[in-house]
């Protein structure tokens, strides 16, 4: 038993460092418990010589830990010398796995049975997590290890790599790279393909697999591991196997978990939950902290100015105001009435319905990822038709809503509520214009912050969705509905998430149910003659159903998931109430119908002259949605019958954006002479947005997914994007102008230097590699660069509604 | 039934049409009506003594030509020139074709069918040189990139080269454990530059020897002696993949070859075609 700490700090990453450098400035007794075998384990494990970034740049750093960018090791070694100079109490290979006791008498378990104990305990462990256990019978046996660090070390061995992720199958290759090794190599792989992980992974895989190097063993999964023998389930029962050792490399668990173990509550049971904090980042458990990623603050800057703060917090300073207050004070400074940042915060969290239940710390962290606006009587908030996928709320004063063609016909909506739901949950355009009605102050919520928000505060992700789907219908079925029309509808609402492909409504079956698609997007079938016959393409804001409610017969087609998607279902009978009381909503909806029928008809009575051409059309439509039309909003089409491989495209590309092509014209998947090269879809919902730390990726006006300068270089957008557009690579030196070029030869020419060429011409110091990717040429004028500069016409850029019309057939039959 | 709408202004409006139908024929409307109105006015123009480059009608027709050549010689400028701006790379090949195809007309109706072995005629010849080789180059832009996109089934050109490396690892430790009989046909095949440089042999996608398709009738000898050596049997697979794979990049390299050759005619004959035009002009008005 080691003599009892002030503050015990888990995780000495930056955030844990930070607070371990306060502590040790103000001498508090501290330990600082790191699981691995150096400090700042994370950053330790970056590829060597990697840029590291600090933003948020305007974010006053306030610790006792330096920082600046730099390169991996200059950040790592400064940071050692500090602790070392302030003679930081770190244990090393102490990794906690349980806490008992209470505030002021805290015991941290640590493995291997040793124990420490604290008054107070801060949790900053990151979010890296723990590999996954083996968890069959046997799986704590010493021949199953979690990680492999020279696969040279073995030799004669039966060694079983399970996992089909990139990790297991570079380790497989690793080890059975060297036949003289004489190791009898097999990977396990659960499910029957490998499509977790790089192609190019796979490929190597196959080959070794195929020159009897190595053995895979697909839908098979451990059973039981005995000494040198694992006995496996495959799809034809049990097997026995000789094995010597098990190297386990099936993905990494959050560390959510371990957390939840300790007694902290998290905000909701939502996968993006974080933990709940109160001002001094302590949790549910009083004594406990929480900082850093743990926290939700993925960002270094953040870290170490929380470390700072919670230990002069835990030391009873309670003036210290955060270090993001002169950001906020600046963000707020254009609002009328001269409040200071926290009469601003109150007000917000009083007067904004969906701020009620968010604490004053989630508050801050809400506020620096919006901006706050005042509008004068009449402005726009936002025009119809514009991108944008942020929320507003409104924190004083109310606006009008125009909602359709015709500016005389709103809606207000009054102080409190929200505007611009339907572009955060759909990702598609704005569908009305909102213009101030007297003097508004307004947040804009951008759409991480809008989603993080959902996802940690339940009740105010409740609220959104209601007024979602209470707007969305109403926008929908047009003007001359109220609320209180759709009330009985938007009860029985219900909002389910569909997988790609699955069916919502079958051809043949009997059902009057409405749906309205959410987000996501539609394929509506037809079978004709034994074939399936693409009819039509729905995006999001469209609804279906509505044709067998009308005429009470079966359903007249299929509608599946473009990809994954979200509907809202409202119930047949309630919503034939609401065409009974609307003659005027009975009467559009009967025009919709009449004109779905009047496309059916139309390619049906094709399918009997041409057979051929609806085919072609039905295959490339599906050929288009299996490549991700479904969600983009925006993509390059090459036509391969007018396509002459100058790449010029790719030219452009690079000549428009300081040399670096963001398309790779030859790759990607062809259908029919229809080329989809590599190049960004710009999604609805990207991917890519999911997990950016600094939010430096934002939809621009036109509909571009831009990245913005504030990336780090993390690289997590690239490993997201299941379209492999994005690159990582730094700007390179400047070309010599086109003119001396063409005369006299200097430089490399049109297009992305050659890399011989940027080596030589390189800088001094290395410029950090940034992610890239196609920004629809944002800002130039004229357009996409690389449709301008096709010679031929091949290069088009489409949105799918166009791509996939019926139109499409009319024209070319 | 949609809410959605495309509305990007900053964009510019690109139909989904090819450069020879670039909206609807727009530039071979123009460069027809401009071949009809010197037509007519040649046929109509009552010039003395006769139609030559030396009347009033000849400087017309000779300036306007030059007009032409020069604009036309400047679509390798604009191509390599990505500035901003509503210019479409398309409009600029579509109007470079029928305005180059129309100055068959304009130079000839310039001759005045007057013509003689002296630098005149010889820009003359360069011109035609240039427009025929441009001819070439429109026929091939029409009609190989179907075939090569349907020869290339969805493999890019590096692809094509590492799926030949992948197969020739394979043949490597495949033959590593056969007698040497065996051994040495496939090394043959290894070794030898399968996909040799060349412009003839490019454009011909003729192959040396065909040291592959050795091996592989050695190989098939070979697994009939030993009745279904499953070893041989396999090689002779692998030997059949390398072969269709060489096949598919020859055929890859013939027709990328064919879509670019007309070029290396088509540019040195621009320039020495602006070198005779220089010529031309200074000798006419030198002379005068």
């Amino acid at each position: 038993m080691t003599n009892r700490v002030r503050i015990a700090i888990v995780g000495s990453g930056p955030a844990g460092l930070s607070a371990a450098a306060r502590a040790a400035e103000l001498g508090i007794a501290h330990v600082l418990l790191e699981k691995s075998g150096n400090l700042s384990d994370t950053i330790f494990k970056y590829q060597k010589g990697k840029q590291v970034m600090a933003t948020p740049s305007a974010l006053v750093l306030r610790s006792d830990v330096p920082f600046e960018a730099g390169k991996r090791e200059t950040v790592l070694d400064a940071w050692g010398a500090q602790a070392a100079a302030l003679g930081i109490n770190v244990r090393f290979d102490a990794d906690v796995t349980g806490i008992e006791g209470e505030q002021g008498a805290f015991i941290l378990q640590l493995r291997g049975g040793d124990t420490a104990s604290a008054e107070r305990v801060i949790l900053a462990a990151g979010t890296q997590g723990n590999p996954n256990l083996l968890r069959c019978p046997g799986g704590d046996l010493p021949l199953v290890q979690y990680q492999l660090d020279d696969p040279a070390e073995y030799i004669d061995e039966h060694i079983v790599v399970i996992g089909a992720g990139d990790a297991g199958i570079e380790n497989a290759l690793g080890l059975a790279a060297d036949p003289a090794q004489g190791n009898v190599v097999t990977i396990l792989n659960r499910s029957a393909d490998f499509a977790r992980s790089k192609p190019a992974n796979v490929a190597l895989l196959n080959e070794a697999a195929e020159a009897g190097r190595l053995t895979i063993r697909l839908e098979t999964s451990p059973a039981q591991v005995r000494e040198s023998e694992l006995v496996l389930d495959t799809r034809d029962g049990q097997e026995t196997i000789r094995c010597d050792r098990i190297i386990a490399r099936m993905g990494t668990a959050p560390p959510r978990g371990f957390v939840e173990a300790c007694g902290i509550a998290f905000s909701s049971a939502d996968r993006e939950a974080l933990p709940v904090l109160s001002e001094a980042f302590e949790t549910s458990r009083p004594g406990i902290h929480v900082i850093g990623a743990l926290a939700g603050y993925p960002l270094i800057k953040h870290c170490l100015n929380q470390g700072y703060d919670v230990v002069e917090f835990i030391n009873g300073n309670r003036s210290l105001k955060p270090a993001d207050e002169p950001i906020l004070a600046e963000r707020f400074a254009g609002l009328p009435g001269q409040r200071s940042v926290n009469q601003w915060l109150t007000l917000f969290g009083q007067n904004i319905g969906i701020f009620s239940e968010v604490s004053p710390l989630q508050m801050r962290e809400l506020m620096l990822d919006s901006q706050v606006h005042a509008f004068a009587p009449g402005e726009a908030l936002f025009i119809r038709n514009d991108t944008g996928s942020s929320l507003f709320a409104l924190a004083e004063g109310s606006v009008v809503v125009e909602t359709g063609e015709d500016p005389a016909k709103t809606v207000t909506i009054g102080q409190g509520q929200i505007v611009g739901e339907v572009g955060l949950i759909s990702g598609r355009r704005r569908g009305a214009t909102v213009r101030a009605d007297g003097p508004v102050v307004a947040i804009e919520l951008s759409r991480t912050a809008a989603l993080k928000l959902m996802a940690t505060v339940p009740a105010a992700g409740r609220a959104i969705a209601r007024v979602s789907i209470e707007r969305q219908l109403l926008q929908m079925f047009g003007s001359g509905l109220s609320r209180e029309d759709i009330a009985e509808a938007v009860d029985l609402a219900e909002v389910r998430t569909v997988r790609a492909g699955e069916v919502v409504i079958a051809e043949g079956e009997t059902g009057t149910d409405i749906y309205v698609i959410r987000r996501g997007s539609m394929v509506v079938e037809k079978s004709i003659g034994g074939k399936n016959v693409f009819l039509n393409y729905l995006p999001a804001g469209s609804y279906v159903g509505e044709m067998a409610l009308l005429d009470g017969q079966p359903r007249s087609a299929t509608v599946r998931a473009a990809i994954r998607s979200e509907v809202i279902r409202l119930p047949g009978d309630a919503f034939a109430r609401l065409l009974d009381r609307k003659p005027e909503l009975r009467a559009k909806a009967s025009a919709d119908m009449a004109a779905r029928r009047a496309t059916n008809a139309f390619i049906e009575g094709r399918k009997e002259h041409f057979t051929s051409s609806v085919d072609m059309y039905s295959e490339t439509a599906q050929f288009l949605v299996d490549n991700g039309l479904g969600e983009a909003t925006d993509v390059l089409l090459i036509d391969e019958t007018l396509c002459i491989g100058c790449d010029n495209c790719e030219k452009a590309c690079a000549d428009s954006h300081d040399g670096l092509s963001r398309l790779d014209r030859e790759a990607g998947r062809t259908y029919a002479h229809l080329h989809v090269p590599t190049s960004c879809r710009h999604c609805e919902h990207p991917h890519c947005m999911a997990d950016c730390p600094p939010n430096a990726i934002t939809r621009g006006p036109d509909g571009e997914v831009v990245i913005n300068d504030t990336c780090i270089g993390c690289g997590n957008c690239q490993r997201n994007c299941p379209y492999d557009v994005i690159r990582m690579d730094a700007v390179p030196p400047k070309k010599p102008p086109l003119l001396t070029w063409l005369l006299f030869g200097a430089g490399p020419g049109p297009g992305e230097p050659p890399y011989a060429w940027r080596k030589k011409h390189a800088a001094a110091v290395d410029a950090p590699k940034k992610a890239i990717k196609c920004d629809m040429c944002s800002g130039i004028d004229g357009g996409p660069a690389c449709v301008r500069a096709c010679p031929t016409g091949a290069a088009i850029r489409v949105a799918p509604e166009t791509m996939l019309s019926v139109a499409q057939l009319a024209k070319e039959a | 039934m949609s809410l959605v709408q495309r509305q990007t202004s900053r964009q510019l409006d690109i139909d989904h049409e090819g450069f020879l139908r670039h909206r609807r024929f727009l530039w071979l409307k123009r460069a027809g009506a401009l071949c009809l109105v010197a037509i007519v006015a040649y046929a109509l123009a009552d010039v003395q003594p006769r139609p030559s480059g030396g009347t009033w009608l000849g400087y017309a027709l000779g300036t306007i030509g030059t007009g032409l050549i020069v604009w036309l010689a400047l679509l390798g400028v604009r191509k390599r020139n990505m500035s901003r701006g509503g210019w479409s790379l398309k409009a600029w090949t579509s109007a470079h074709v029928y305005l180059g195809l129309a100055l068959i007309v304009i130079a000839t109706l310039h001759t005045g069918f007057q013509f003689g072995w002296n630098v005149h005629t010889l820009a003359y010849a360069l011109m035609m040189l240039v427009i025929a080789s441009g001819v070439f180059g429109i026929v091939v832009y029409a009609t190989l990139p179907a075939a090569i996109s349907t020869n290339r089934e969805e493999m890019t050109q590096s692809q094509m080269i590492e799926a030949i490396a992948a197969v020739d690892r394979q043949l490597e430790s495949a033959a590593q454990l056969l007698d040497r009989r065996w051994a040495e046909p496939v090394a043959a095949a290894l070794h030898e530059d399968a996909l040799a440089v060349g412009i003839w042999r490019r454009l011909s996608a003729s192959q040396p020897g065909g040291a592959t398709l050795d091996a592989i009738t050695a190989i098939n000898r070979a697994s009939a002696e030993e009745s279904g050596n499953p070893a041989l049997v396999r090689l002779e697979a692998l030997l059949q993949r390398r072969q269709a794979q060489l096949a598919r990049m020859r055929r890859h390299m013939r027709m990328k070859a064919l879509i670019e050759v007309w070029l290396y005619v088509h540019v040195p004959a621009t320039f020495a075609l602006l070198a005779a035009l220089v010529a031309h002009i200074i000798s006419v008005f030198y002379y005068w």
